[in-house]
């Protein structure tokens, strides 16, 4: 087979994944005002919880922290752990994941010369760049108003690194999302377990306090799970607490678990495919 | 006494149907009951570790803010034992349009929307919730009067009552609008904060979550009145006050959905 046929049928393949991207935008735009209300009816918690915080470091000695934390800087955290979920969240896809292998809708995907996880992912990054061009309005308001707590990434190192990280936490939500969908071919019901796991990932990723204020032995078993690597390590780099050798420490460990998750959804998905082709579908 | 009695053998029927649905899938019923202790415990983690790096919140202390969470959670569990899921599948029955078979019924169709399904493990929830409440008092220590624990039961109901209306108010906008599948996710939202101290609000965000919506009164109120935090019955009557109220307006919003609804289809 010559190069020029090579090069070309690779291109062919990329076009598909590009039509799915738009065709995802489309279909997500529908939701625009579904994202809005989700992205401002979630600011009630989060000024909920700066409120909290805020009369915490009140009845403080001025000046004092909490654990690395100046009240700016706890601030700065919740807000850049709502802008980082925006960006890398599963919102819907896990659960459609789950119905189109429930309602036998991944037959066609066996049939077609597309690979089902790329397209997924595919869907997934459509699904994030249009909720962000929706909620980057509220959540940018809601910054500036916010503004004399926000915290500025502690030079050009922290922002590239974060950049880096945000890409790396997105697929590594995506990953995981996709491995737990996977359960679908064994359970009917697959909400209790991914609402389960999205227990302990609320919890262990940093989503309801910075992960660094617990207890240290607690925080150093967290090391060893992917959780922090979901949220927490993203807002850590921007705001210069993970630097240097620690920076690229973080984001090889952060690569791979990337990697780990990317395998586990490639065999879950071979074992459920062979379950299902089993059953006759 | 009659229309009383009429009802709640109508209800008894509903909820014999309901458990008998819950107990075919057993398995789902204790994974559910599992995800909402999680959730409990993940709310109760939360305070442990801030008050790991302080003793106050204002005037609240720690044991007092995990009777406010247990409180919360009590609350929000028999909500979502008796209404929750009802409220939610509104959507659903405009869109089937079984809504109109339900209109059709002899029997007052709010009634039949609100109690249709029973949550049995709302229930089991709640006496955890209850569970951590007594342990919380034992610690503080705290020995409530009979008319303290009283008051407290009134004033809970009060905040179901509110639970109730707000989520019923977001679930006839299903009526204005095909995609209303944001109802639950808004309530969650909107209820999350009934479970901090009220002394950490101020300003603006404090009175439209006390006066407009007044999620701050839920639980905050019924445990000042438990714990002893309560100078003057204001609070007691503003929550009551404000459960009619919203009760009234959910009513008022479910009327003209309604209106709009049967005009448009006929």
């Amino acid at each position: 087979m010559d190069v020029a046929a090579i090069r070309f049928s690779g291109f062919r393949a990329m076009k598909k994944y590009w039509h799915v991207l738009g065709i995802g935008i489309q279909n997500n735009l529908t939701y625009r005002f579904n994202f809005f209300a989700r992205t401002v009816f979630g600011l009630i918690p989060l000024i909920a919880v700066i409120f909290v915080w805020r009369k915490i470091y009140e009845g403080k000695a001025p000046g004092s922290n909490v654990g690395t934390y100046t009240l700016a800087e706890m601030i700065s955290y919740y807000l850049l752990t709502a802008v980082v979920d925006a960006l890398t969240a599963v919102n819907e896809d896990d659960w459609q994941i789950a119905a189109d292998i429930k309602d036998g809708n991944i037959s066609q995907f066996l049939l077609k010369p597309i690979d089902y996880l790329a397209y997924r992912l595919c869907l997934f990054f459509s699904g994030r760049v249009t909720y962000l061009a929706v909620a980057v309005i509220p959540l940018t308001l809601f910054i500036v108003y916010q503004r004399q707590y926000f915290v500025l990434p502690s030079g050009g190192a922290a922002l590239a690194g974060f950049l880096v990280s945000v890409v790396l936490t997105a697929l590594l939500q995506f990953f995981i999302s996709y491995s737990m969908a996977m359960l679908a071919f064994w359970v009917l019901e697959v909400s209790t377990f991914i609402f389960i796991l999205f227990a302990f990932e609320y919890i262990a990723s940093g989503h309801l306090f910075p992960l660094d204020i617990l207890p240290p032995t607690l925080s150093r078993i967290l090391d060893f799970t992917p959780f922090p690597y979901q949220l927490y390590f993203p807002v850590s780099v921007y705001m210069g607490k993970a630097a240097g050798t620690e920076l690229l420490r973080g984001l090889l460990i952060q690569g791979m678990w990337v990697v780990l998750a990317y395998i586990l959804a490639r065999l879950a998905w071979a074992r459920g495919i062979r379950k299902y082709s089993a059953v006759g579908g | 006494m009659r229309v009383l009695k009429r009802y709640l053998t109508i209800y008894a029927a509903l909820w014999k149907n309901s458990v008998t649905r819950e107990m075919i899938f057993k398995g789902n019923f204790l994974l559910w009951i599992l995800v909402e202790l999680l959730w409990f415990g993940l709310q109760l983690s939360f305070i442990a570790v801030l008050y790991r790096h302080t003793d106050h919140i204002g005037s609240w202390t720690k044991w007092q803010v995990v009777v406010l969470i247990g409180a919360s959670h009590f609350i929000q569990q028999i909500f979502q034992a008796f209404f929750l899921i009802n409220c939610a599948n509104l959507s659903e029955l405009v869109r089937t349009g079984k809504l109109d078979f339900l209109l059709l019924l002899p029997v007052n169709t709010r009634f039949v929307i609100s109690l249709r399904q029973v949550d049995l493990g709302g229930f089991i929830n709640a006496a955890s919730a209850v569970g951590v409440m007594v342990y919380a008092a034992r610690q503080i220590p705290l020995t409530p009067s009979f008319l303290q624990v009283l008051g407290f039961a009134i004033l809970c109901l009060a905040g179901i009552i509110i639970h109730y209306s707000l989520m019923f108010l977001l679930a006839t906008i299903s009526f204005w609008t095909v995609r209303a599948q944001g109802i639950v996710w808004g309530y969650y939202n909107l209820f999350q904060i009934a479970r901090m101290p009220d002394e950490a609000f101020k300003g603006l965000f404090r009175a439209v979550f006390t006066f407009a919506l007044p999620v701050l009164l839920v639980s905050n109120v019924p445990v000042r009145v438990l714990i002893d935090k309560i100078g003057n019955p204001w609070p007691m009557g503003l929550l009551l006050g404000m459960s009619v109220v919203c009760f009234i307006v959910s009513e008022w919003g479910w009327r003209a959905s309604l209106r709009r609804y049967t005009s448009a289809s006929s």
